[in-house]
């Protein structure tokens, strides 16, 4: 003890010291206010809920890899500064500073969905709209029927990116469709309609029907290999501008573009879905120096994946791994893969095999998302709360110090300069959280931080009732000091002890702006504790040395008849029972 | 205010003494009462539960200046009414602080929610909105956590409290205080009316970690206090009803200083943003706070003191001090010290030195009543080898005889 007291002042210095060392590190960085929370700046916070459609557990690493897919998919929006975050074992926290950001719901809280779709066509995506034969040539054909297999060797592709010809699609689409008469007439590619006439209002066709993602790989071969004219009309129509506005339905072909925007492709009904996939990694195969992407197929889709590459190898033609209706990879068949395990080579780096790999892994998790929480914040409003929460802070900071100084007088200065000593840290803990750790400040954390001032004071008192007490057993003030301060330390330990107990159990089992709150309040205890033994402790016992408190003068808040006693250091009346 | 102060002394030395023990049962009729009418009320008025438990859509609408009257709250009403979306047509629509009008209906999809957002925005006078959608589920969750978070909360502190006072009979005196305060703040808002919150359950949280600290205070005192009960003829009773005497300044100040901030939170809650987090978590502090100053100084005491009674050793520590107060009121000078020839010097039996114990308090040694014969010296008082005594006449009555100091050491 008579160590730690016979330098207060070196230890004041040292303490200073430290203070002013952060804040210059905070102003190296430029960091002069913290991020505040939606209900401070408006803005729209969405939560999601995850559930598995297989009963399975969520776990933490499906739930990071889905608010991976979502983050990417505000992005998309073009939301600045946007934040998605996990909350708890299952929720997704999205959070949209800005006005009018309800439409993103939807879009956020859709399933990730990877599928492998085949491709029809592909095209780079040309702003100028594409002169297409189609809009004419089908008038009256209400989609159903438009093509015979072969035949309509699609695309009239400009990109010369054509499907490749009828040789994969020889066996099958031709037995079924003996009457597509119109095939061995084969018409020039650009010259779609021609076959057309002939083939509606003829017997009924199998395959000239859309295919859906039920049938069988022959039928969805069969029409990549030639579209029916409605979509190839859409196709010409389309642009990646659109992207946004395509369903991704598994059901039916899509519209798509790579994640860029340069190629469009039309695809196919989903051949296999993305939760077929058992595996996904990437990484350098044995004499190779390429980073390749490995997938492994589960049973089912091993088989359907053998029957697509038997079709594909050979040909220029491409199958797409589709990922929320963008097209992550379209690669081309080298070898047929019947043991279901396959391998996607091409310009990988390390980083894009990863990420690719990451998105075939987890691209298709099974979760849906319910969106329990959407609450929008209007920036007035907003505004209006932060002002509010800082005129709250203003008068309840005034309240106690006016109070600690009537009460306290003297000592009232170290209260005084104890708290805003604690407030300088805070600001500085709060600024450098959200530097660093992302650390949003919301109203109830504004709260937070203005009940601690209360909590603050309550060690101060403690500590100053302590010093009462021990002058009143006849102490003089600068033993008093140190021997009030050995007992006031245990209580306020305790006391601390408590308060950080409820911030962290809060902390961990509140949900939302609550959690807001219990870090404020745990982080202004610590705080507390730091200012009370490195600041308040050290300024009392060197203010004792001083005339003005070792006296007890009048206004010094020790003073003989402050305390109620005689004169200081009289021992106490005799004879009182204790 | 040095009023005051001299009153916390006169506290502290026993001068003045409230009898918070000894009245137990004024104290615990008035708490039974307070926790049956909370009872009561919780059973009959069931808690009103903001949407964040229940699920549902609330608007908070700031009006421009001057239009936060009934004519404004009629015509979003209306509005809604009109709306044609069944679970908007009830809506709750009431004024809010001096700038906001709020509105609260039950679930709605995200689209309905946008279409109720712009026909508020139509009626008329709005600055802006915001709005706050809970699905039904959600609120479940969010009071499992809150219910989890609460059990998990209490189960940590009785262990704390266990740890700390390393006596079982201070935990449960200290527990049963602290549900006292929960009782009694969730029957307040029973019968008030006032809306939980996940705010309001942070708070009642926050509540419980100031009650514990106030409890802590007092018993620690307590603990101090009855250290050495056995030196004195006070029973464990009178020991404990000082020390609440004696912390209770203490008490007050805490209590006030804490509540300051919490009461500016609540009067710019309630009065500028009307509703919302600020407000529902000052109130729930504010509530818990009164119960928990109360409940540490006239339930966790009393019931400590209730609790200690029964054992063998406290028991029979009471008695003693009880016979020997009955003797002194019998023989008033049983107790004066007796002066005798041997005593030694400066071992004046009416004065208790006091000795600062190494730890920091003060122990006081009453030589009087430790047990002894007088006269005979104990270890460090003197030497063990007692001077030579010889007459002396000047004096009138022996004195120890010294060499000169040439001579000592030689003989």
């Amino acid at each position: 003890m008579a160590r730690k007291t016979a330098r207060p002042g070196r230890s004041l210095i040292v303490f200073g010291i430290a203070i002013v060392a952060m804040y210059v590190g905070l102003a190296l960085h430029g960091v002069w206010s913290p991020k505040l929370g939606l209900d401070l700046q408006g803005g729209t916070l969405i939560t999601l809920e995850a559930s598995t459609t297989t009963g399975e557990a969520v776990t933490p690493e499906k739930l990071k890899e889905a608010a991976g897919i979502i983050d990417s998919r505000v992005n998309a929006y073009g939301v600045a500064e946007s934040a998605v975050s996990t909350q708890g074992n299952r929720n997704i926290v999205v959070e949209i500073p800005g006005k009018n950001s309800k439409s993103i719901v939807n879009t956020v809280k859709q399933t990730a969905q990877l599928r492998f779709r085949l491709v029809a066509a592909a095209q780079p995506d040309v702003q100028l709209p594409t002169p297409s034969p189609s809009p004419s040539a089908s008038p009256g054909s209400k989609g159903k029927q438009h093509k015979s297999p072969q035949t309509a060797k699609p695309s009239p592709s400009p990109a010369g990116r054509a499907v490749s010809e009828g040789l994969l699609r020889a066996d099958k689409p031709h037995s079924p469709s003996p009457k597509s008469s119109p095939s061995p007439s084969l018409p020039p590619p650009t010259n779609l309609p021609t076959p057309q006439p002939s083939a509606a209002p003829g017997t009924p066709t199998p395959v000239n029907k859309v295919p859906t993602n039920k049938s069988s790989v022959a039928d969805l071969l069969a029409w990549a290999n030639a579209p029916d004219t409605k979509s190839q009309a859409a196709f010409q129509q389309f642009t990646c501008a659109q992207a946004d506005k395509q369903p991704d339905n598994p059901a039916k072909p899509l519209l798509a573009c790579d994640k860029k925007g340069t190629t469009k492709y039309l695809l196919s009904p989903a051949m296999i879905e993305g939760t077929q996939l058992d595996n996904a990694s990437s990484g350098i195969p044995q004499n190779d120096v390429k980073y390749v992407v490995n997938l492994d197929f589960n049973g089912t889709a091993t088989g359907t994946f053998g029957d697509v590459t038997r079709a594909l190898v050979g040909t220029q033609k491409q199958f797409a791994i589709v990922l929320d209706g963008v097209v992550l990879s379209a690669p081309v068949v080298d070898s047929p893969i019947t043991n279901g395990q396959a391998q996607i080579s091409g310009n990988f780096t390390q980083s894009s095999a990863q990420s690719l790999a990451n998105s075939l892994k987890y691209g298709a998790l099974p979760l849906t998302f319910s969106v329990p929480v959407v609450s929008e914040e209007g920036p007035t409003l907003a505004a209006d709360q932060l002002n509010a929460g800082l005129l709250a802070g203003a008068i309840g900071l005034a309240l106690v110090l006016i109070y600690c100084m009537f009460y306290y007088r003297g000592l009232g200065i170290v209260v005084v300069a104890s708290l805003f000593v604690a407030g300088a840290i805070t600001y500085a803990a709060v600024l450098f959280l959200s530097f660093t750790a992302g650390f949003t400040l919301t109203l109830p954390g504004i709260a937070g931080l203005i009940v601690a001032v209360g909590i603050t004071a309550d060690s101060f008192i403690v500590y100053f009732e302590r010093i009462r007490d021990e002058m009143r057993s006849g102490k003089s003030v600068r033993v008093a000091v140190e021997a009030g301060w050995v007992r006031a330390r245990g209580t306020c330990l305790a006391a601390d002890a408590v308060t950080l107990l409820a911030a962290v159990v809060l902390y961990i089992f509140a949900i939302g702006a609550v959690k807001g709150f219990a870090f404020a309040l745990g982080i202004s205890t610590v705080i507390d504790l730091v200012v009370f033994f490195l600041f308040t402790k050290p300024m009392v016992t060197w203010l004792a040395r001083f005339r003005f408190f070792s006296t007890g003068h009048r206004f010094s808040g020790l003073s003989p008849s402050h305390v109620g006693i005689e004169r200081i250091g009289s021992p106490r009346p005799a004879g009182v029972a204790r | 205010m040095s009023g005051f102060s001299r009153v916390g002394h006169a506290l502290y030395e026993g001068r003045l003494s409230i009898d918070f023990v000894g009245r137990k049962w004024l104290w615990y009729s008035i708490s039974g009462l307070i926790v049956l009418v909370a009872v009561l009320g919780l059973a009959f008025k069931p808690l009103n539960m903001g949407i964040e438990f229940v699920g549902g859509v609330e608007y908070r609408v700031a009006m421009t200046p001057g239009h936060v009257d009934q004519a404004s709250v009629t015509a979003i009403s209306d509005a809604l009414h009109g709306s044609g979306i069944d679970a908007a047509s009830q809506p709750i629509v009431n004024t809010s602080g001096q700038e906001s009008i709020r509105v609260q209906t039950k679930p709605l999809t995200t689209d309905q929610a946008a279409h109720i957002t712009t026909l508020i925005r139509q009626s008329g006078n709005v600055r802006d909105i915001s709005s706050e959608q809970i699905g039904p589920s959600w609120g479940q969750q969010v009071a499992k956590r809150a219910l989890l978070g609460l059990v998990v909360f209490l189960v940590l502190v009785v262990l704390l409290i266990w740890a700390y006072f390393r006596e079982w009979k201070m935990s449960v005196a200290a527990i049963v205080a602290l549900a006292h305060d929960l009782v009694i703040t969730v029957g307040v808002y029973a019968l008030s009316g006032f809306e939980v919150t996940p705010a309001t359950v942070t708070g009642v949280l926050t509540i419980l970690g100031f009650s514990l600290y106030d409890t802590v205070v007092v018993f620690d005192k307590v603990r101090e206090n009855t250290r050495n009960l056995g030196r004195t003829d006070q029973t464990y009773g009178e020991a404990a009803n000082l020390a609440v005497n004696q912390t209770l300044v203490r008490s007050i100040n805490t209590s006030v200083v804490a509540l300051l901030p919490v009461g500016a939170l609540l009067y710019v809650g309630t009065v500028y943003l009307g509703s919302g987090a600020l407000k529902d978590l000052a109130l729930a502090l504010f509530v818990g706070m009164a119960a928990g100053a109360y409940s540490s100084i006239f339930i966790a005491t009393p019931l400590l003191v209730q609790l200690k009674e029964r054992e063998p050793g406290v028991r029979a520590g009471d008695a003693r001090a009880q016979r020997r107060r009955a003797r002194r009121a019998a023989d008033r000078y049983t107790e004066v010290p007796v002066y005798s020839e041997d005593m030694p010097i400066g071992a004046d039996p009416g004065v208790e030195p006091e000795v600062e114990s190494d730890d920091g308090t003060t122990v006081v040694v009453n030589r009087a009543s430790s047990p002894g014969p007088p006269g005979r010296f104990s270890a460090g008082e003197r030497s063990k080898t007692v001077r030579p005594v010889s007459g002396s006449s000047s004096a009138g009555r022996p004195q120890p005889t010294r060499k000169p100091r040439s001579q000592r050491g030689k003989g």
